[in-house]
């Protein structure tokens, strides 16, 4: 194992990260001051030449046409605006160390993977700061230009036409830059130019609106969103649950009530998320691709109904047995006992039918990749339902044995694998050009099938299960590395040269902070399947946030990202900007306060046991841990309150009666009604 | 490959290539192991209190914080002898048609593994107090209270079994705490929990990945154990951390004559094989802490050395010659 110390070496390295980060804002913030100062003071002769040395031949042309006018007599005041200082950009990014500092190549591998969305984020962070410096400081230019202005207005004209003059006469080597332009202002006929309002110092920034789309099937539209809202109900109740039972880590007294004990509400939150938000999410929003990539109605209308309710029913009796002290015995995931859970297998044959039907009509001759795996992970579901579930097996060990491979494929091969079909629809839709390369995607689709169904059993290293079980499963997470690094390099080949879009999209971000925690959460998992690494991890609360930075950070922010793209165009209505912020934002922050955190206690958590300490003492260095988890998922289950706060501004406006039309509408009646009388 | 654009094909091939590996992985192994495992000879059914006790276990959901498999790494000595096998769990049938096997092996421990709690902790005095809210006990406990499992009676029936609570962690201190039947159903589950030894003549499973650190004490006699650190492990649950117990459940070591005499011999061996020589005072049945630990003599020497000279004790310190008499005599005179 490593000493602390190579721990902490870690920890300085990350601390002079942020050190340098600090540093470029500082140096930001100075250059601000620096402007403001030198606004404060009121212009004399000297700065006045110097000023002048700064206008280029236009503008002095028309300071002169000013003094000119002014001359003629009248006193029109005009004012100046222009010169937008922009100062030097830095970047810093202060990574990187040239030997390995660990002995365990686990431990390593974590580390650096966890440095990517914490540096992405930093990065993130400090162009938005730099844009809103940019912002400020162009406003002091305004306070400028205005007392340049009165300076002008109050000089001597004689020598002000002087100075000026001469000024121009060495400006005028340049060209005057009209020769193309002209002198007329620039219409934009056809609506290309996306301009900003500059109302002041922007509490976020603007970003460009959904084009306008041709409007979708209305029964589709309603089905589509009675999904998307089941789900965000869910989510709200699901994660009100976690956050209560996170903070029962810090308060274990908080209520005495049996239907709110920890152990009975653990699953009914796991559960919640699980089939109550994600899955109808995912479910709602396919049922829009489907058809759409095939170019086909969808099938049936009313089995899509039907797979909600039962759905919705599902997560809603298996929720009252659990807090009722009803469950199927213990392995996560499976709590919901078996009549319940087959409720949902239904709502996925009838799923399945309605697809299947949908694609076999399809007009295109090909099967678009997303349907591959949507429809295939529909089929893996009830596989992986059936054989879990089936009722009259699974003892002793065997029971075990079959956890392992239910918990680890109903991550990977219903959530993942239905997420990432969804994706290879809304990112390229999103940014408006074809997936990077469909055989990546291929590839990934076959390899992620061969080496995720061996992996379920690396939950249970070390326990009585057959080693070489073990070792297969070791063997198989090895393997994930393939379809991993073929999924992001497609997803951010997809992206490549059009990155400027980040900037001015809403759901760029969501799927690119999805795409990182798909790259970094699943090679994780990696990381801890090794043996060695699972000395130091198994059992701790480590696992608990692999599990969020994968569920939460892959699964619902593509999620998200898909639904802010898919519901506008429902609707024609968005969701105020400002919000989707404050949901992204306070998701990412709250996401990477939770699990940080918890996975350097837990680190710690294994290390205890291992040195033999008593066991208390490994709760007890916890706590500051846990009220740091307890920190990150307030913050976001309170982004759950925005996103759903924004579902409801994005749902159908109640539409108000045009007069024009109305109008219209009557005086066409009644010429139709005097036509009618006239020919009877 | 033209048979990616027939649905057909694609899917049934998806199917075909998933289910081949789930048999392969997932089925086989689950029912080859069902078939050959066999539980061992000296493992003993479960008595009814003990299974309705592992109902109230599951409902609870107790499984999200409690483990019951002893892994064979080092680390995971404390929790058992010997490294949990197959056979071990091979009584477990599915709970009922609507329920699945419970092994509840576990995936988190939050609070210590359970598979051999009724060896190291089977008091039930302590385990009903413990119930009833953890803190009384161990006050840095995160484990939640089961306080509903318990009614409060002004006077209690003949038979009914009444739980000591300190004052504090009561309402109303004139009624008295009284177990419902799930707080001992729960408790005699617990009880019933401890590793079958395995039949004489087969080799133990090995814990793998040792420590060096203690080998590096085995052979310097220098080395010298961290008592304090044993005692949390061991003792301080019921003693508790300032070595005063608990009024009417645990004694106090403070000031205990037994931990101040010169002769060691009675220490040693109520350390060793547990004690009830309280029972009229009120105090519970101390369980054979060290023989179901297997604590070493230098190990023992290490804790009685820490209650001698602690909390205002100060007898001198023993030897480890000392002890490793007494438990050698104690292991030849059972």
């Amino acid at each position: 194992m490593f000493p602390p110390s190579t721990l902490l070496i870690l920890f300085l390295l990350i601390a002079l990260a942020a050190l340098l980060i600090a540093i470029v804002l500082q140096q930001k913030v100075k250059n601000i001051l620096k402007v403001i100062r030198r606004n404060s003071s009121n212009f004399d002769e000297g700065q006045f030449q110097k000023q002048l040395t700064t206008m280029n031949s236009r503008q002095i042309d028309k300071l002169l046409h000013i003094i000119k006018t002014w001359k003629a007599g009248s006193k029109t005041i005009s004012a100046l605006t222009g010169m937008v200082l922009l100062p030097g950009m830095l970047y810093s990014q202060g990574i990187g160390n040239g030997k390995p500092l660990l002995s365990e190549g686990g431990i390593i591998i974590t580390i650096l993977l966890l440095l990517i969305p914490v540096v992405a984020a930093l990065v993130l962070m400090i162009v938005r700061i730099k844009r809103a410096a940019g912002k400020y400081i162009s406003e002091n230019n305004i306070a400028k230009a205005k007392k340049l202005a009165s300076f002008i207005n109050d000089y001597d004209r004689e020598t002000l036409e002087k100075a000026v003059t001469t000024r121009k006469a060495a400006a005028d080597y340049q060209l005057t830059h009209q020769e193309l332009s002209g002198a007329l202002p620039a219409v934009d006929g056809r609506g290309l130019l996306f301009v900003k309002d500059d109302e002041g110092l922007p509490f976020v920034a603007q970003k460009q609106k959904a084009p306008p789309r041709a409007s979708v099937d209305p029964q589709l539209s309603r089905l589509v969103l009675a999904y998307l809202v089941s789900a965000t109900i869910w989510l709200l109740f699901g994660t009100t649950v976690g956050e209560y039972v996170g903070i029962k880590f810090v308060a274990p007294d908080a209520d005495h009530v049996s239907w709110l004990g920890f152990g009975r509400l653990r699953p009914v939150h796991t559960n919640a998320v699980f089939w109550g938000w994600a899955s109808l999410a995912m479910l709602g929003l396919a049922y829009y691709v489907v058809p759409r990539v095939g170019n086909e109605k969808l099938y049936s209308y009313k089995l899509g109904w039907y797979s909600l309710h039962l759905t919705n029913t599902t997560v809603l009796t298996g929720t009252v047995l659990l807090m009722a002290g009803i469950n199927n015995g213990g392995g996560e995931y499976r709590e919901y006992i078996w009549p319940v859970m087959s409720l949902f297998a239904i709502a996925l044959v009838l799923t399945l039918y309605n697809f299947f039907k949908t694609v076999a009509v399809r007009k295109t001759k090909e099967i678009y990749i997303s349907n591959w795996y949507i429809i295939s992970a529909i089929i893996y579901a009830l596989v992986i339902v059936f054989v879990a579930y089936w009722p009259t097996w699974q003892n002793g060990l065997g029971e075990t044995i079959i956890q392992g491979y239910y918990m680890h494929q109903g991550v990977g091969m219903w959530f993942m694998f239905f997420t990432l079909g969804l994706v290879y629809y809304y990112l390229p839709q999103q940014l408006n050009r074809p997936i990077y390369s469909y055989s990546l995607g291929i590839l990934a689709f076959w390899t992620q099938i061969l080496f995720y169904t061996l992996i379920g059993t690396h939950h249970f290293v070390f326990s009585p299960i057959p080693w070489w079980l073990q070792t297969v499963a070791i063997f198989g997470s090895m393997g994930m590395v393939i379809p991993v690094v073929a999924g992001t390099t497609n997803f951010l080949m997809t992206f490549k040269n059009g990155w400027y879009k980040l900037a001015d999209s809403y759901t760029l971000p969501f799927f690119l902070v999805g795409t990182i925690f798909y790259f970094t959460g699943s090679l994780q998992g990696t990381a801890e399947a090794f043996r060695s690494t699972n000395l130091i991890w198994h059992f701790t609360d480590f696992t608990v946030a692999h599990s969020h930075l994968t569920m939460y950070g892959i699964i619902s922010f593509f999620l998200w990202a898909c639904i802010y793209t898919i519901v506008p165009r429902f609707t024609q209505n968005e969701a105020p900007q400002w919000a989707v912020g404050a949901h992204f934002w306070l998701a990412l922050i709250g996401l990477l306060f939770y699990t940080v955190p918890l996975m350097y206690g837990s680190t710690l958590k294994g290390q205890m046991w291992i040195e033999g300490k008593p066991f208390i003492e490994s709760v007890v260095q916890m706590a500051p841990h846990w009220l740091w988890r307890a920190i990150g998922g307030s913050l976001m289950w309170i982004s759950h309150i925005f996103f759903a706060y924004n579902l409801y501004k994005m749902m159908p406006a109640v539409r108000v009666v045009d007069v024009n039309d109305k109008t219209l509408e009557i005086l066409q009646a009644q010429v139709d009604i005097s036509a009618q009388t006239k020919s009877v | 490959m033209e048979w990616f654009n027939d649905h057909r094909k694609l899917f049934v091939a998806a199917f075909l290539f998933f289910a081949g590996l789930t048999i392969l992985v997932a089925i086989l192994p689950a029912l080859s192991n069902e078939k050959i495992s066999r539980p061992l000879p000296g493992a003993k059914p479960m008595s009814e209190d003990a299974i309705a006790g592992k109902h109230v276990f599951i409902a609870n959901g107790c499984v999200a914080c409690h483990t019951q498999q002893v892994r064979n790494v080092d680390m995971d000595k404390v929790w058992g002898k010997r490294p949990g096998i197959a056979a071990d769990y091979a009584l477990i049938r599915r709970t009922d048609l609507w329920r699945n096997t419970a092994t509840l092996m576990g995936s988190e421990r939050t609070g210590p593994d359970l598979t051999d709690v009724g060896n190291r902790q089977g008091s039930l005095e302590w385990n009903l107090t413990h119930l009833y809210n953890p803190r009384i006990l161990v006050k840095e406990s995160v484990m939640p209270a089961y306080p509903w499992m318990f009614e409060m009676k002004k006077e209690p029936a003949k038979g009914d079994v009444i739980v000591n609570i300190p004052p504090e962690f009561l309402n109303d201190a004139e009624k008295k705490v009284v177990a419902k039947k799930e707080a001992l159903q729960l408790v005699a589950y617990l009880q019933s929990l401890k590793q079958t030894p395995l039949p004489d003549g087969t080799a133990t499973p090995e814990f793998l990945y040792k420590r060096k650190v203690q080998e590096a004490a085995a052979d310097g006699a220098a080395a010298e154990l961290d008592g304090s650190a044993l005692y949390a492990t061991h003792c301080q649950a019921c003693h508790q951390e300032n070595g005063e117990g608990l009024a009417g459940a645990f004694p106090p070591l403070k000031g205990s004559s037994i931990v101040l005499a010169d002769n060691v011999d009675l220490f040693v061996e109520i350390v060793m094989k547990g004690y009830s020589g309280r029972e009229s005072e009120g105090f519970g049945v101390m369980p054979a802490v060290g023989d179901n630990a297997g604590l070493t003599a230098e190990e023992v020497t290490a804790i009685m050395n820490h209650e001698r000279t602690s909390w205002g004790n100060s007898a001198k310190k023993i030897t480890t010659e000392e002890v490793r008499k007494v438990i050698e005599f104690l292991q030849s005179n059972p």
